[in-house]
């Protein structure tokens, strides 16, 4: 443990120091006696004190406001107008939007590859990333520098693995050339051009993409396992594999909770790597909601429309994010989202 | 006995199959990354002849064209300017914010973390359709500073969710030494804390960077013109347009993304330490 590690002095201190703190100030007004000097500072510090915590919030919540929350709300309001954008809100069409979306088979089909990302990222890049993880954690030479390798695609931008992708993968291409020698020449496709492959080829793309950030969290969380424990599994004679299977991956827990939120909130956003790959298609096969909303709130100029998608997937990814911390995420009483401040 | 455990450890038979699996995993990752950088010494032509083959002979021309072209650099110039701004932002407002709610008690500092952390939940994609006509409204639409404001914003809640448990840890003992040695609150901020939460703020400002040098949402509906697009938009652009000389889109892309491949190696183990502070608490 290191000094600077938050947690260690933060849960011990937190309560004590806090409630010391709150108590005192008060504490030493009431026997003010005005000529200590310490004593005159506390008691201007009040209004000193509301004045530093406007000064100090003020910059921060007012960008937040206005460039976060008020879009937020604004989406909501607009999502019940029909309008392009141009000219007055006026066109005010109830819920017309919602249920226009709600009955397009286009737009069920993307919910439907949101659904499919989710899921099938958990799978493929859970027990991937905790292998990796586990295998990176141990003594072995060279091991930082499979480490940084392992982060690269991480690193990169969406759209230049992307374009690398698509490069790689065109009729004919580099990728193909590699199926030819080794013999699988008769499994080639079109990948990105046929309808039931595409979805498979971009979960493969963005399964390469992100679970290099699978991996960083596991490894951080796995710098809180304490060796003593797998030491002592280890002298009572257990092997690598039941150590990591009885103590290390259940004290992973949290940290595999915490990612399979973020995993899922991504797949539930995706967005970037759909849209310079495929752009949605062909023909519609591979759209996700927000792809669905690009193409209709800006190519279309359906401002309206377009909000009432934003909402759409706000209100999916809103409430999911409630349930899981209610019925996941509770678990961990460290959970960071979980709690305030006090 | 430990001789016996060292010489056991040096041929574990499960060595070589761990040495297999990390080769093949590392293999998996770079095997594009690799490819990207070889095919931009080779030709077009070559390409198309022999997808995989190693560039013969290798050619400089598409790396010298592209480090010649004054649009690859207007655009690393455009996507530096816009991550250290939008990372300059973020630290030192995410800063000010977090040192009040983790070290004043005041009324409200329960309801404003709550509504900084609700945040988290709002992807720019929700609310980029209003955004695109704030934007449009303020006159900031084609120039960079509408990508930077933004960013900053929704890089908040996730910088001052991090930095809030980093400015509590620091003993209140420290303040109240600092208060009775006359220095103020404020003073204690910059002299005691800033230096002292050093780690958090480089995780907070890696987080930023990164992602603001990757974003492409918000840099596409907002910039239009060429010469202020970032490098991700500059990649996309640059790729249709020479989509039928495939090396020149190979070497532009392996330049691309160098920057970011460089400045990670450097902070990658800020990255990896400080998760681990943000994840525990």
């Amino acid at each position: 443990m290191t000094p600077t590690d938050p947690t260690v002095l933060a849960t011990d201190t937190r309560r004590d120091s806090a409630a010391g703190r709150a108590n005192a100030r008060p504490a030493a007004e009431s026997d003010t006696s005005p000529s200590t000097p310490t004593v005159r500072r506390t008691g201007r510090g009040s209004r000193r004190k509301s004045l530093e915590i406007v000064l100090f919030v003020a910059p921060a919540l007012l960008v937040y406001v206005g460039f976060v929350l008020l879009p937020v709300v604004l989406a909501a309001y607009y999502s019940v107008y029909k309008w392009n954008g141009l000219g007055p809100l006026e066109d005010f069409v109830g819920l017309d939007n919602y249920t226009r979306a709600l009955s397009d088979p286009v737009f069920i089909g993307a919910m439907g590859h949101n659904l499919f990302f989710v899921v099938a990222s958990l799978v493929v890049q859970g027990p991937i990333a905790i292998g990796v993880a586990l295998l990176l954690n141990r003594a072995m030479r060279g091991r930082s520098i499979f480490r940084v390798i392992i982060f690269i695609p991480y690193v990169l931008s969406e759209v230049i693995s992307a374009v690398a992708w698509l490069l790689i993968l065109q009729p004919q291409g580099p990728f193909d050339a590699v199926m030819e020698a080794v013999g699988l020449g008769d499994l080639r496709q079109l990948w990105l051009a046929d309808l039931n492959v595409v979805i498979w080829t971009l979960l493969a793309v963005v399964s390469w993409k992100y679970v290099g950030f699978a991996i960083i969290l596991f490894l951080a969380g796995l710098q809180g396992v304490p060796e003593e424990l797998t030491e002592a599994a280890q002298i009572d004679g257990a092997s690598w594999w039941q150590v990591q299977r009885h103590i290390t991956i259940p004290l992973l827990g949290p940290t595999i909770r915490i990612w399979a939120f973020l995993s899922i909130i991504g797949s539930l956003q995706l967005f970037d790597m759909v849209w310079v790959m495929t752009g949605g298609g062909p023909a519609n096969a591979s759209s996700t909601m927000a792809t669905y909303m690009i193409q209709f709130g800006f190519q279309r100029s359906q401002l309206g429309f377009g909000s009432a998608i934003a909402v759409i997937l706000f209100v999916i990814s809103f409430t999911f994010a409630l349930i899981y911390q209610r019925f996941v995420l509770r678990r961990d009483t460290e959970g960071a989202l979980t709690r305030g401040v006090g | 006995m430990s001789r016996t455990t060292t010489a056991r450890r040096g041929f574990d038979w499960s060595q070589p199959v761990i040495y297999l699996v990390a080769l093949l995993a590392v293999g998996l990752t770079v095997a594009p990354v690799i490819y990207l950088v070889i095919g931009g010494f080779r030709t077009t032509g070559q390409l198309t002849a022999n997808p995989n083959a190693l560039p013969a002979p290798w050619v400089l021309d598409n790396y010298a064209s592209v480090l010649a072209s004054p649009t690859f650099w207007s655009q690393a110039a455009n996507s530096a300017i816009t991550a250290l701004a939008t990372t300059a932002g973020v630290v030192l407002l995410g800063v000010m914010a977090a040192f009040v709610l983790a070290r004043y008690e005041f009324r409200a500092r329960n309801g404003l973390y709550l509504l900084f952390t609700v945040g988290l939940l709002f992807p720019i994609t929700v609310a980029i359709v209003p955004l695109y006509l704030m934007l449009q409204n303020l006159g900031l639409l084609g120039s960079l500073a509408g990508v930077i404001i933004p960013q900053v914003a929704f890089a908040l809640p996730v910088t001052i969710v991090i930095l809030v448990p980093f400015l509590r840890a620091i003993p209140g003992e420290l303040e109240d030494a600092a208060a009775i040695d006359g220095t103020s609150r404020i003073g204690f901020f910059f002299r005691i804390l800033l230096p002292l939460s050093g780690p958090g703020l480089v995780t907070v400002g890696v987080l930023a960077f990164v992602g603001s040098w990757n974003a492409y949402l918000l840099p596409l509906l907002v910039l239009s013109d060429p010469t202020s697009f970032t490098l991700p938009l500059g990649v996309q652009a640059f790729s249709t347009q020479y989509s039928q000389d495939t090396a020149m889109v190979l070497a532009f892309t392996s330049l691309a993304m160098l920057p970011a491949l460089v400045f990670f190696t450097i902070a990658e183990r800020r990255i990896v330490g400080g998760l681990t502070g943000a994840v525990k608490g």
